[in-house]
């Protein structure tokens, strides 16, 4: 069993010394999270964590061909890395308004919780960590990744590690929240979008048969019919819809969002196969035409739950007394996963109301946060995950 | 002076004296040539109920402008009694915070953002003071560096205030460039009128400027909405205009006041003008202007737009002789 007593002594009061970045931080988060960044549109936040990079005096920093900021801080040995991963987009379109808003206890603002803190928390290391006299052997890689959510499908992070010339021993993705949150497993999923369209040439005059909506209507009591089995454990998420213009305009296009989760990857692929038939079924019997596009998906994998970076989170937060939640991710972790990198996917603070404008995350717990983060990367760099 | 030598004049400080805030980007030669100086500098929030913004103006300032880049060397927040928790916030974020009625206690009390901005000179120890409104929501380092620059790189300039890209309506590419609506409806035509010089700058209004101690010491301040017209009143008279930059800060984004609010500041303003006006005797000169001189952007360039307006008056009807005549009068 690996003897944590010298890391611990490491942990011990690293809490307390990181309230002294609290401003250095939160002013980081309030500018990152004023930048608007919607899935391929997330250049401007990442030039902003560049400009942080570069006057961090991170020499080889850079925004690679996708889009993807990177942050090199090197190691004393740099015979590999760990990545630390942030992803840069956020759900809210252009027009949001980002305003952010800080009180003495919280923040509050659209992404701030997803996931501008993560991305603050990227930027703001490399001053800890010199201001902390700390100096890793392996390199440290800052990595802010281009589409990430939805339809960006973990672009950025495949482009960066398919293209990566570092060899990357360990992986840390960065999540506004939960704190205690620790996943190390990816579920397979398939996520995809069904759109009717009423066409063109149909006859309006029957009166009040023809709808997008109602099409639509049709396909998802029929999804909802499925028989999921209970093990292998698998939900169907219907995440999404829009559809129609008014009160009193027959609705002529209806899209639903759905995402299919499972621990197994054949019952995604099966129920994947099922979804295309309703889809072929209901479109024959309407004459409406219904489109099924599937854009984005995850095998199920990870890190076993006796895996030694596993145990060495754990450890890390129980010294710190946080209580591990876990839970499986579809996040960048999957993309890890399948380049067999070991990885976890962290949360820094407490937040509520995510995915909505007025998303809050609250203050106090992000030095807790910050220090489960460094207490990680001290443990992976000092050969206690090995 | 003919309107050919104002606009001249005017347009001259325009090009030399107006500054976009992107040109002071690099705030370490900024903090060098102010350590080179031997200048200190105090940030100065006039506060009431502003719980909602200060905060993040706090944090903002403080980790960009004194940690990262020792910019600044006081951030204070002078408050006219808020209920809300503006004060806390405040504290909680490392701001000196005060309230305006424990500043020079023995003096008379008055309330009003023009006595927190007095005060300001007398608690704060900077050789230059910025004051920044504490109602802005899209907060930015630029809001102090962008002011206090031209104070650091050029001895003459005393004085300088912010504007924002307030576009007012477009048109190819030249927009109309301006201030707020009290300024607009109010201020430019008076200041058109009776100070054509002072036209130039271009938000009259805006609650952003820096200043230097050994300016702000000999104005006079009213406690209400007079006080940033006063000051630039003052400072023409006492100074000249050069003594006056201005930064374009971009967007400033606060909540926008309604038109009776507006009114009372309106009158508030006209008050100060009044009693400077007449101070000055300029009532008396009565130089009959018809210029109204506003401001376009072409191209990144400031340039006026001058109208003729000649308010030409009929007499009474009853004057007129065919009148008369017509209706046997």
């Amino acid at each position: 069993m690996t003897d944590f007593k010298p890391l611990e002594k490491k942990l011990n009061g690293l809490e307390e010394k990181l309230k002294k970045y609290r401003e250095l931080l939160l002013a980081n988060l309030v500018m990152v999270g004023e930048i608007p960044a919607p899935t391929f549109n997330e250049e401007e936040r990442v030039k902003f964590i560049l400009n942080r990079f570069d006057e961090a005096g991170l020499t080889d920093s850079s925004i690679d061909d996708h889009g993807n900021g990177i942050g090199i801080l090197s190691g004393q040995e740099g015979k590999d890395a760990i990545l630390l991963n942030a992803h840069a987009d956020t759900i809210f379109s252009q027009k949001t308004d980002h305003t952010m808003q800080v009180s003495s206890d919280t923040i509050t603002g659209p992404g701030v919780a997803d996931n501008s803190l993560g991305l603050a928390a990227l930027a703001t290391l490399p001053y800890i960590l010199e201001d902390l006299d700390i100096e890793l052997k392996k390199d440290l890689i800052l990595f802010a990744g281009v589409k990430s959510l939805g339809r960006g499908n973990l672009e950025g992070i495949r482009f960066f590690l398919e293209n990566s010339p570092f060899k990357i021993s360990d992986a840390i993705c960065v999540e506004g929240i939960q704190l205690g949150r620790l996943s190390y497993s990816s579920i397979g999923m398939l996520r995809g979008e069904i759109t009717c369209t009423v066409p063109e040439s149909y006859d309006w005059s029957r009166f009040g048969d023809a709808s997008a909506i109602l099409t639509l209507n049709e396909v998802i009591n029929k999804i909802n019919d499925i028989r999921l089995p209970k093990r292998p454990r698998t939900s169907i998420v219907m995440g999404s819809i829009v559809g129609g213009t008014s009160f009193n305009t027959i609705a002529r296009d209806a899209t639903l969002g759905f995402e299919v989760r499972s621990e197994s990857q054949e019952v995604v692929e099966e129920t994947g196969t099922t979804i295309e038939d309703i889809v072929h079924e209901v479109s024959s019997k309407t004459g409406d035409q219904v489109e099924l596009d599937i854009f984005a998906k995850r095998s199920p994998g990870g890190i076993p739950y006796a895996h030694p970076l596993n145990e060495c989170a754990r450890s890390v937060m129980e010294a710190l007394d946080i209580e591990p939640r876990l839970a499986p991710s579809t996040s960048e972790l999957s993309a890890l996963i399948d380049e067999e990198i070991p990885a976890l996917t962290l949360g820094i603070t407490v937040g509520e109301r995510t995915f909505k404008t007025n998303e809050a995350i609250q203050i106090d717990p992000i030095f807790k946060g910050l220090a489960q983060l460094i207490g990680i990367i001290l443990a992976v760099d000092g050969g206690y995950c090995e | 002076m003919t309107e050919d030598i104002v606009s001249k004049k005017l347009q001259n400080w325009i090009d030399k004296n107006t500054y976009h805030h992107s040109e002071f980007w690099d705030l370490m030669k900024l903090v060098e040539a102010k350590e080179k100086k031997g200048l200190k500098i105090s940030l100065c929030l006039p506060t009431l109920n502003e719980e909602k913004t200060i905060g993040k103006e706090i944090i903002i300032f403080k980790s960009e402008l004194m940690e990262r880049y020792p910019l600044i060397d006081e951030i204070a927040v002078i408050d006219s009694g808020s209920d809300d928790n503006t004060l806390e916030v405040a504290k909680n974020y490392g701001a000196d915070t005060y309230l305006a009625s424990d500043i020079l206690p023995n003096l008379e009390q008055k309330k009003g953002k023009g006595e927190n901005l007095w005060k300001a000179i007398y608690q704060l120890e900077g050789d230059i003071i910025v004051y920044v409104d504490a109602d802005i929501s899209n907060i930015h380092p630029r809001f102090v560096y962008g002011l206090v620059a031209p104070l650091i790189h050029r001895d003459r300039v005393q004085y300088v205030k912010a504007f924002y890209d307030r576009p007012l309506a477009f048109s190819g590419n030249v927009r109309a460039s301006g201030g707020g609506r009290v300024t607009e409806i109010l201020v430019r035509p008076l200041f058109s009128l009776f100070f054509p010089e002072l036209t130039g700058i271009i938000q009259p209004l805006s609650g952003e400027y820096a200043v230097r101690r050994d300016v702000l010491e000999e104005i006079a301040f009213p406690i209400g909405y007079g006080v940033e017209t006063s000051h630039l009143i003052d400072v023409y008279h006492k100074y000249g205009l050069e003594a006056f930059a201005q930064t374009d800060l971009d967007k400033r984004v606060h909540e926008n006041k309604p038109t009776q609010a507006l009114g009372k500041m309106a009158f508030g303003i006209l008050q100060t003008f009044i009693k400077r006006a007449k101070a000055l005797g300029v009532f008396e000169k009565a130089e009959h202007e018809t210029i109204l001189r506003q401001f376009q952007v072409k191209q990144n360039q400031y340039e006026q737009n001058l109208m003729e307006i000649i308010e030409e008056e009929r007499p009474p009807m009853i004057e007129i002789e065919e009148y008369r005549k017509k209706f046997k009068k």
